[in-house]
């Protein structure tokens, strides 16, 4: 979707997050000198496009006491991918869930999905759902945890005519 | 952890729904829960306060507003990591970066604008680094829920 001056005016001005107060969008509207319907509008067809996936909270794993977090890796095979990918995609603890190209010979895997708990042990328990699902479609696996957060930034969009 | 109480609870999984676009968000959420809206939203706000909750608002898909997103991994000697990590960061393109347990052990997300900026980036760290950047950019998304049970 192609989004004018105004779509990007509402995306810096929510870029922190909403105000929490009981009229959010009233405030930003006012913030935009733009009428609160005409901003709801706005945020609807951004849903409806997929630039905004969902207004909601971001809460902090680590605060939650989910502090390992397991990027498991698997080798799927590619027929049976499609069926499956969705079904591991909607297990509570997986975050992310992607198809990715291999890198072979090192790199045989083609799926990724992102578990978060509260141990290894934990995240190795979760993973074992993910081996029952893929069956006889599994054909190697590893899981990378991360061991430091090097970086962090969140999206930073950039001004226009940058 | 665990210093939030069971309502906080709730709200912090209550929170991950789809908030509606209407004139008082909150209201039905307060509703159900017994709470007033400002109750609720005191309790939001102190949940961002505390860094339970590192944001609330819109969750803006990149992608879908023309950018390009890739992750990269590289596998660099211990000895140098740190040395590569600082090349790495410096650009501003590499949105987050972690080092995790494996032979690849430096894995990063490219956030650019185009497409064409993401092999340039890479390219880049290469020749900055002398290593190789692996890209391995979605090819199909099986649902993100980013729930967290609290």
């Amino acid at each position: 979707m192609s989004i004018d001056a105004t779509d990007r005016a509402i995306i810096e001005a929510l870029q922190s997050g909403l105000p929490l107060v009981p009229a959010p969008y009233a405030e930003v509207a006012g913030w935009l000198r733009l009428d609160e319907n005409d901003l709801i509008t706005r945020l609807a067809a951004m849903k409806e496009s997929g630039v905004i996936r969902r207004i909601a909270a971001a809460p902090n794993h680590y605060k939650l006491g989910m502090t390992a977090n397991g990027m498991t890796v698997w080798d799927v095979d590619d027929d049976a991918l499609g069926k499956i990918g969705p079904k591991i995609g909607a297990l509570p603890f997986v975050t992310h869930c992607y198809e990715r190209p291999r890198a072979l010979p090192d790199w045989p895997y083609n799926l990724f999905a992102m578990v978060h708990g509260s141990s290894r042990d934990e995240v190795e328990e979760k993973r074992q759902e993910i081996v029952a699902l893929l069956g006889d479609a599994l054909r190697a696996s590893d899981t990378l945890y991360s061991t430091r957060i090097l970086k962090k930034t969140g999206l930073r969009l950039r001004k226009k005519g940058d | 952890m665990s210093t939030i109480d069971e309502v906080d609870r709730a709200l912090v999984n209550a929170l991950q729904d789809d908030l509606p676009l209407d004139h008082r968000p909150f209201a039905p959420l307060a509703e159900k829960m017994g709470l007033t809206e400002d109750e609720l939203l005191t309790r939001v706000a102190n949940l961002r306060a505390s860094g339970v909750l590192t944001r609330f608002g819109p969750f803006f898909d990149a992608a879908a507003m023309g950018g390009a997103f890739c992750l990269c991994a590289m596998e660099v000697p211990a000895d140098r990591f740190d040395e590569v990590c600082e090349q790495v960061n410096a650009h501003p393109e590499v949105a987050h970066n972690y080092e995790r347990s494996h032979k690849l052990n430096m894995w990063f997300v490219l956030a650019c604008e185009t497409p064409d900026c993401i092999d340039q980036i890479a390219t880049r760290i290469e020749q900055e680094t002398g290593l190789e950047v692996m890209q391995f950019p979605k090819l199909r998304e099986f649902f993100i829920g980013f729930r967290v049970a609290a």
